[in-house]
């Protein structure tokens, strides 16, 4: 059978943008170690809405590490304890009984909190609308073994393009630098032919409007490739400093 | 429950050969000039496969689009968790497939139960997908000679599925992401996210705009448009758990229901046979193991119920691998619901393993002996990986456990050929339409049918809209049917938030979720059909006086969202249950118990219903209105996968 288990939490609530926050403290009963990270979240606020009170409001969708909707500070760790895990698919045999985790939302200039635990992330779309795609329209495109690409580079390009925008990256970092982000989709399409064309336009416009959004630049601490659920490497910081010092040469 | 036959349902198929059909459609279609595609805009709701690649093709064309998801930022709708792979009809394996066989598959596949013309573009336009995909950069995987890889899926024969490792979906999603962040800053595409389609607005006879709710601040919005999009994916979550998004729900197809778009088939629910089980009451939602496995994987429960031992113990000649035994030809890789039904059959005579009982093994021991442990890894070591995190337990080393859920919905708005519902101007694309699955999809068609109706079949048939439509342009935000919709969303919010009860809308979704589960589920019959119905009705009936929605409206309120879904689910699971018991016949995902073969097949009855049932909304209940299926090109046959 399941272990139950009594799980405390000091939680950040915050009622919107403007508003103090602070630390409130919850006891949780009957958590399991099957539980996800999320489920405790969803017992805690089932429990609050009995009581009358406010539930933690808390960004989640698929529930499955893939669409990059949730992100929490747990315990002072982006996504939580266990490495390579988007906090949704954090399970409670990850804690012992009656623990006691802090949950706070990222915290970074560029991801302003909306409410509680849910920030804005759209300075990362307005990154990728910067430059982050092959400028092809539909219709037209050529046979899809037309151009052969090696084997090593299609899986290193699919290794970045695994990026799923959660912002890890950013909430880990000491400058709060999307410099993980940003290099991940630019070293995706710096690999494949149909991506290199437009290399160094897109790498120059994109780490222009990471500036731009108020997040702050790489000084080499990695503490974003520790926790990104996906694993992506830092090498493809230096990729992406390679290909803007090349388009900096180019004028 | 009042029928109409044929009526108002014009399909709007073309003459001529099944083959010619869509290029005869192509060269007469109308067509708007590139000046004035630019005075026309068109509302996408939903940023999915198929609403992504539409409002980025559109665009590209010309058109003003405005676009909609619910999530914090596009490229996190819910295409992105599909996980095994893209059909397409490419033959590069050289092993036998064809356009011809593509479709052919695909409507055999769905029980006989779609429409022949638009199954057969869909297989026409497949290959053109990937060219597409590939041009945008999509990280397919590659063989060493540097050409495209590809694998099987059930009910086919050929291997023709396009993968990116196990993040099929995330890698085409993102694909049409990017195209569409390529139009946005083209400045054609003005992107809203985080926010929820709450009515669609039906102004001369024709759909014109749409009331959105702002999630962050809660404020009613109008938008204008010449066109409406829904490309809002399926309804799976009616059953509380399934493999769907926490997000995903039916609200923005059952508005469009109530204003006029007719409803089809709403009992096809696809059960996926490969996920994880269920652990405990507290459960949020299911977790697919990609059909992809099953290539590899061989699934299998002990012969002896009593046979306790732990399944690396469990010798062969104890073990049962029952879809090898009962379908030699197709083994592990028979279509979805047949893989379904056998895992209930199962544990229903008590051969489930596990905890709960409710689970079969799937087995990967045999492949890693034969191709070694590292190959396993390179094809699945993400699904692997996932599983681990889950359970706990290690997949490589002890068969993964594993039982249907729900998954996907074939069921939706009723389209004609051009992908356009009975409300003129109002377009359904991918799940959120009923089109080209029949009574049960393939693996690896829901990623080619969104993305074939987003990038290759809505440009033409917009077009053809809007060159022939009359469409006044004085149609502003503060026209009547405006002012009356939003008031309409505006009181449905209200209504939630004073209800004020003593049980949250979690609560009354799980009791909904149960009694679909139970009755509308793997297994229909009469008695529980009508029975769900009854319960169905109480549960509204309770929702409306108990729940309990807590914070305001004026703010992110993620209860209040929810608490909205569930009452449109509940409204749909009546449809459905209705739906369902009106089709007295075994098709696909619908079973009714009553019709079976002596070997427990399901039994079609082509005489009768070789139609799809397409519902209109009427203040005195569902009337429904037929499309009969004529079958011209192919032959249904008793699909056997022996």
């Amino acid at each position: 059978m399941a272990k139950q288990m009594t799980i405390h939490l000091r939680v950040w609530r915050q009622a919107g943008p403007e508003a103090p926050g602070r630390l409130v403290d919850y006891t949780v009963t009957e958590a399991n170690e099957h539980m996800s990270f999320l489920e405790l979240l969803d017992v805690l606020n089932e429990q609050l809405i009995g009581k009358g009170q406010d539930p933690v409001e808390f960004d989640s969708d698929c529930r499955e590490g893939i669409c990059g909707s949730c992100g929490l500070m747990v315990g002072g760790i982006a996504h939580g304890p266990q490495r390579r895990t988007a906090v949704c698919q954090l399970h409670m045999r990850s804690f012992k009984d009656g623990d006691t985790i802090t949950v706070e939302p990222w915290r970074a200039r560029a991801f302003p909190i909306i409410r509680d635990l849910v920030v804005d992330r759209s300075a990362f779309d307005r990154i990728i609308v910067a430059g982050g795609y092959v400028s092809v329209t539909t219709g037209g495109a050529p046979d899809a073994n037309a151009l052969p690409i090696r084997k090593h580079e299609a899986d290193e390009a699919m290794d970045y393009a695994a990026c799923i925008g959660c912002g890890a990256c950013v909430a880990a970092c000491p400058n709060g630098s999307a410099s993980l982000f940003t290099a991940a989709k630019i070293a995706h399409l710096e690999l494949l032919p149909q991506g290199r064309v437009e290399s160094e336009r897109r790498t120059m416009a994109m780490v222009d409007q990471m500036a731009a959004e108020g997040f702050g630049d790489c000084s080499n601490h990695a503490e974003c490739e520790a926790v990104c659920p996906k694993g992506i490497s830092v090498a493809g910081i230096a990729r992406m400093r390679r290909a803007y010092m090349k388009g900096v040469f180019a004028g | 429950m009042q029928t109409v036959s044929n009526g108002r349902l014009d399909a709007k198929v073309p003459a001529g050969r099944l083959q010619d059909k869509w290029d005869a459609y192509k060269g007469v279609v109308r067509l708007v000039s590139p000046a004035n595609k630019r005075k026309y805009t068109i509302l996408v709701v939903g940023t999915g496969l198929a609403g992504a690649s539409a409002a980025a093709t559109l665009a590209a064309l010309g058109y003003n689009i405005k676009s909609f998801c619910i999530q914090d930022s596009a490229r996190r709708a819910h295409s992105i968790a599909a996980q095994g792979g893209i059909n397409a009809a490419k033959n590069y394996p050289n092993d036998g497939d064809s356009i011809w066989r593509l479709f052919y598959d695909t409507i055999k596949g769905g029980d006989y139960r779609a429409r022949e013309a638009n199954v057969y573009r869909l297989a026409q336009v497949s290959s053109n997908i990937i060219d597409q995909a590939v041009a945008q950069g999509v990280p397919f995987a590659r063989e060493y000679g540097g050409m495209l890889d590809n694998r099987s899926f059930g009910g086919a024969q050929v291997s023709r599925t396009f993968y990116a490792r196990g993040q099929t979906g995330q890698q085409l999603l993102l694909g049409a992401y990017q195209a569409l962040s390529q139009q946005i800053a083209a400045g054609r595409v003005s992107m809203l996210p985080r926010r929820e389609m709450l009515d669609l607005v039906v102004t001369g006879g024709c759909a014109r705009g749409i009331i959105t709710r702002d999630l962050v601040t809660g404020e009613m919005e109008r938008h204008v448009g010449d066109a409406v999009l829904l490309c809002t994916g399926g309804y799976g979550n009616a059953y509380y758990l399934s493999t769907n998004a926490k997000n995903s729900n039916v609200t923005a197809a059952w508005r469009c229901y109530k204003r006029g778009a007719f409803f089809a088939n709403p009992c096809y629910t696809q059960i996926h046979p490969t996920c994880i089980p269920v652990s405990g009451s507290y459960q949020s939602k299911l977790t697919l193991m990609s059909e992809s496995l099953r290539n590899d994987g061989r699934v299998w429960v002990p012969t002896d119920p009593a046979d306790q031992r732990a399944p690396e113990a469990i010798p062969e000649e104890d073990r049962d691998y029952y879809l090898e035994r009962r379908y030699p030809s197709f083994g592990n890789l028979v279509p979805r619901d047949v893989a379904s039904r056998a895992a209930k059959k199962e544990c229903d005579e008590g051969r489930g393993v596990g905890e709960t009982r409710l689970a079969v093994y799937l087995d990967f021991s045999e492949a890693m002996r034969r191709l070694g442990e590292q190959a396993i890894r390179e094809r699945y070591g993400n699904l692997f990986e996932m599983y681990e995190r889950i359970t706990g337990d290690n997949p490589y080393g002890t068969p993964m456990r594993i039982y249907p859920a729900v998954h996907y919905t074939m069921g939706g708005l009723w389209v004609d050929y051009e992908l356009q519902s009975t409300v003129p101007g109002l377009f359904v694309l991918g799940e959120a339409n009923f089109s080209d699955h029949g009574a049960n999809r393939l693996g690896a068609s829901a990623l080619m049918q969104g993305l074939a109706d987003g990038y290759f079949v809505i440009p033409y048939t917009m077009g053809a809209y809007i060159a022939g439509a009359d469409l006044p342009a004085d149609v502003s935000d503060d026209d009547p049917a405006f002012l009356e919709a939003e008031a309409d969303a505006r009181v449905r919010i209200d209504r939630l938030s004073t209800v004020q009860g003593d049980k949250t809308p979690t609560e009354f979704h799980r009791e909904l979720g149960a009694i679909l589960w139970n009755h509308v589920g793997m297994s229909r019959t009469r008695e529980g059909l009508q029975e769900a119905a009854r319960t169905i009705a109480n549960l509204k009936e309770e929702f409306w006086a108990r729940v309990r929605v807590p914070g305001t409206s004026d703010t992110l309120n993620k209860n209040l969202e929810f608490a909205g879904r569930v009452a449109d689910f509940m409204e749909l699971g009546e449809l459905m249950a209705c739906d369902a018991l009106r089709r007295e016949e075994s098709c696909g995902g619908h079973f009714r118990e009553e019709h079976q073969t002596l070997e427990g097949e399901a039994l079609r009855h082509d005489d009768e219903f070789a139609d799809v049932a397409a519902w209109e909304f009427t203040e005195n209940g569902p009337k429904m209105h037929l499309e009969k299926l004529s079958f011209e090109f192919v032959k249904p046959t008793t699909r056997s996968y022996k």
